[in-house]
């Protein structure tokens, strides 16, 4: 029986891999979606105006389109294969579901990228893979892609590749002498999450590697400045992707992760990604997806970490006594409500700390108001032209024609702030 | 009235040029007439004199206002060109005037010159080339209709990625040349004049559909980022009605299938109401099935709890688990390791019996990894009551119903596996994989069980 159903297994696979290349894109990219990152920024400037070569990189990426799920697409995002010897609950890889698999061989997703890439469709190329036959022969697998994007075909556009902990470190370090941006997926907010999910993976051996990472890349970073031609390594850094709402854990736990990866590996990035229902999901996943404002939030509680000088410790306040960031406002709004002592700030004389903290002022309106006010005493009337909306503002803000009165202190400020929930709980 | 005119629209140092000399002979904003070919010249307009005056203004322009104009000026906004005079002339007594955003004037040369930029980065995002052979070999051309004059702007980005592919980029106004080594300009074009199709395009459509996720649809943020105005050119726009109209069904399958099974069955508070609930699963198709559940038996305060795959024929027919031909070799073993079954509690990870009917007999299948997932929840909800200290694994489908991993047995018996869940499992083989050797291999498994379990009794005697 066994070896009958084997055999089976066998001849299809066989099948899948001649299958057209087309059904194999489809099966492949399907598989790929559930990474959220589609970033091509941030890495060194290249361009191939000598005429040899293919590709350039701008400082900044470009989104080349944008699917109906609001997602950019940046880079070709595929699966080598989506076969795979780990059996981790929340993936639709997963060994024991029953998705159809496929494969690629590495020469065909070449092909692949540089015909979409003369096209102009993409900026790159994003590939990971499951885990076939070995973690050390996967990652062998997916950096020959990389080496003959690069060496055989000049290829001077944006490569990210995922890499995978489980393999030897010298394959990590292959992997970002070619690739622009590597990362390894913490996957769950929390260790117990880890463990009961993803069962063959283990919280030490991921952040070893995202360790081991972080220190070739500033190994790489500080040989520059003394070498010129010294070996770039993953220039775009490494980043990383929690999955939200597939274990217990609150925001506050999740934002407090967060920034200890940030603190820790020197991440570039860390995304979330809300929890979404796939086909064939295990029994041991809760129960309901998370909103996806949720997701939202958390991005923007990460903004104020890192751009709004916010504290972990200061987010965290904005959450509620469950540790749950609220919904109905962002948590700047949210932390701005529970320190109401802070407010209003005079946006003629506060120091630009004290102007991030605002509700609705973003960098820009904030640095353009630095600006201004060297030349003007700031009214109500200039900040509207700064920004989008004063709406939400103004019960924190004191300009020279407008001064709260008693705004700042009203019961209920908050639901007058809130936007009316119009949240998208299609299968609640 | 003094007449401007700038022969091509997006000529940056033409107007350059033209402004600094209007400043050096202080003519004020309002005494000049700007055109650019395109709209009508003012009738009543006069030449700019050409005299030069004896002692001319020196002209300042800093470097970011240069950097704007550059951007604005290629804005299809006739009156852009009078903007930037007059911002010109203002700097000349406040040279930190672009430093005021909350200028009236600023703030206008601001959004024209962001409207610019956006266009100019939609462009490099959306053009779309089409491949085919002409007698040079691979051309690629592409149709593109920008809101602004940013073509000749936005060349060099083109030529940058792709200078070793010949390629050219057709537009209403004019269409531009590469041919590998040089840029050439062309005439107006119309859509016709691009290729009408690429067979990789549908490699791409077919990619676009596929990474698309349906569970997550934020239309406005598409909509936002990909204006519709840019659709016609967009080879995967034809996608997104189907793409959306289907994800509603999409999510819907998704889910059936997929997780929310026991979100709205209640947590059991009693052994009988797992019983109860149990017996009218159909979560799965073994639940499904038509044979009856089979409860786990022994005290509710057991120490140890014992846990097979799923039920046999026997175990179905009586509603008892472990009490054929396996059960009964289970109690020699536990009897002969000194552990009294009637304080164990036995029960299985597969709470119905899978079979394949041959004949008048049921042949046992083994459930697949997906069916011992669904069946866990039971599992759980038994742990969660009886709380014991220690718990023993039959085979690897029980292991599966407790680790959420299917182990291998022989690399990880007889030893104790820390759970967060609080009792340690301990593996052994399945009784009826013992029953089903023979000869050498028989007695050699009969002894590592017989071992595995007075291991077992000794962890429970000593703690």
């Amino acid at each position: 029986m066994m070896l009958l159903a084997l055999r089976w297994v066998r001849t299809y696979i066989e099948h899948m891999a001649q299958a057209p290349v087309l059904d194999r894109l489809k099966i492949l990219a399907d598989a790929a979606k559930y990474d959220a990152s589609c970033a091509s920024s941030g890495t060194a400037k290249r361009n191939s105006r000598d005429g040899k070569g293919i590709g350039s990189t701008e400082g900044m990426g470009i989104c080349h389109a944008y699917a109906p799920d609001g997602r950019c697409i940046s880079l070709l995002k595929l699966l080598l294969t989506n076969h795979c010897i780990f059996d981790c609950h929340y993936c639709i890889n997963r060994k024991s579901s029953n998705v159809v698999r496929a494969r690629f061989t590495p020469q065909e997703v070449v092909d692949l990228t540089l015909s979409f890439y003369r096209r102009n469709y993409i900026e790159g190329l994003f590939l990971s893979s499951g885990i076939v036959k070995s973690s050390n022969h996967t990652m062998e697998q997916l950096i020959e892609v990389a080496r003959i994007l690069r060496e055989e075909h000049d290829f001077r556009g944006y490569i990210h590749l995922k890499t995978i902990p489980e393999a030897d470190p010298e394959l990590m370090a292959q992997a970002g002498l070619w690739a622009d941006r590597v990362s390894i997926n913490v996957e769950l907010p929390t260790d117990a999450g880890l463990s009961r999910l993803a069962p063959d993976k283990s919280a030490p051996q991921i952040e070893g590697a995202m360790g081991n990472l972080s220190h070739a890349i500033a190994d790489a970073k500080d040989a520059q400045k003394h070498f010129r031609r010294a070996p770039r390594f993953a220039p775009a850094g490494q980043s990383t992707q929690m999955i939200v709402g597939a274990d217990g854990a609150s925001d506050a736990q999740i934002v407090g992760k967060a920034s200890t990866l940030y603190d820790r590996f020197g991440l570039r990035r860390v995304y979330y990604s809300a929890f979404s229902p796939i086909p064939e999901a295990s029994a041991v996943l809760p129960l309901k997806r998370p909103p996806l404002l949720r997701e939202h939030r958390l991005y923007q509680s990460d903004w104020l970490m890192r751009f709004y000088g916010f504290a972990p410790a200061e987010v965290q306040q904005a959450a509620e006594p469950d540790g749950m960031l609220p919904l109905d406002i962002d948590p700047k709004l949210a932390w701005a409500l529970k320190f109401r002592g802070r407010f209003p700030v005079d946006l003629n004389r506060a120091p630009r700390e004290d102007l991030l903290r605002v509700p609705g002022l973003g960098t820009k309106a904030v640095s353009a108001i630095l600006a201004a006010r060297r030349h003007r005493t700031i009214r109500l009337d200039d900040v509207a032209r700064l920004t989008v909306s004063i709406k939400k503002m103004r019960p924190f803000i004191v300009t020279v024609d407008w001064r709260p009165t008693l705004l700042t202190d009203r019961l209920d400020l908050r639901a007058r702030l809130a936007v009316p929930a119009k949240q998208m709980e299609l299968f609640a | 009235m003094i007449a401007a005119d700038l022969a091509q629209p997006d000529d940056f140092d033409a107007w350059r040029d033209q402004a600094r000399r209007l400043v050096e002979q202080a003519v004020p904003p309002d005494q000049i007439a700007w055109s650019d070919g395109n709209g009508p010249a003012d009738l009543f307009a006069v030449a700019p004199p050409l005299r030069q005056p004896s002692s001319p203004r020196s002209v300042r322009a800093s470097r970011p206002f240069v950097d704007l104009a550059r951007s604005a000026i290629l804005h299809t906004d006739p009156a852009r060109l009078g903007l930037l005079y007059r911002v010109l002339w203002r700097m000349q007594d406040n040279p930190r005037l672009l430093d005021d955003a909350a200028d009236r004037d600023v703030a206008l040369l601001e959004r024209l010159a962001k409207q610019v930029r956006r266009d100019i980065h939609k462009m490099r995002a959306f053009v779309r080339f089409r491949s085919i052979q002409d007698d040079d070999g691979e051309l690629y051309v592409a149709w593109f209709e920008p809101d602004h004059r940013i073509e000749r702007a936005n060349a060099d980005f083109f030529i940058n990625r792709f200078a070793s592919q010949r390629w050219s980029i057709l537009t209403p106004r004019l269409s531009l040349h590469w041919d590998g080594a040089t840029l050439l300009e062309g005439p107006p074009a119309r859509r016709e004049d691009a290729p009408r199709e690429d067979a990789t395009e549908e490699l791409w459509l077919g990619y676009y559909s596929s990474i698309f996720n349906p569970a997550r649809l934020k239309v406005g943020m598409m909509v936002k980022e990909m204006p519709r105005r840019y659709w016609k050119n967009l080879p995967e726009a034809r996608r997104i009605p189907d793409l959306i109209a289907g994800a509603r069904e999409r999510e819907i399958a998704m889910i059936a299938t997929g997780s929310s099974l026991f979100e709205t069955t209640a947590v059991p508070e009693s052994l009988s109401a797992v019983a109860q609930g149990m017996a009218q699963c159909t979560k799965c198709p073994i639940g499904c099935n038509g044979t009856r559940a089979v409860m786990g038996e022994g005290p509710a305060d057991a120490d140890v709890m014992i846990v097979g795959e799923q039920p046999g024929d026997t175990e179905e027919r009586d509603g008892r688990p472990f009490v054929g031909p396996a059960g009964q070799l289970l109690d020699q073993a536990l009897d002969a390791a000194g552990i009294d079954r009637a304080r164990t509690y036995v029960t299985n990870a597969v709470k119905h019996f899978k079979f394949v009917p041959r004949g008048k007999r049921r042949l046992h299948q083994t459930p697949t990894a997906g069916e011992i997932d669904i069946c866990r929840w039971w599992l759980d909800a038994e742990r969660a009551l009886i709380k014991p200290k220690v718990i023993l694994a039959l085979g690897a489908s029980g292991a599966r119903g407790l680790l959420g991993r299917t182990p291998s047995i022989g690399r990880e018996r007889g030893q104790a596996i820390a759970q967060s869940a609080g009792a340690s499992v301990w593996l052994t083989a399945h009784p009826s994989y013992l029953l089903r050797l023979d000869g050498t291999a028989r007695a050699r498994e009969h002894d590592r069980f017989a071992q595995d379990l007075a291991g077992l009794a000794q962890v429970l005697r000593h703690g």
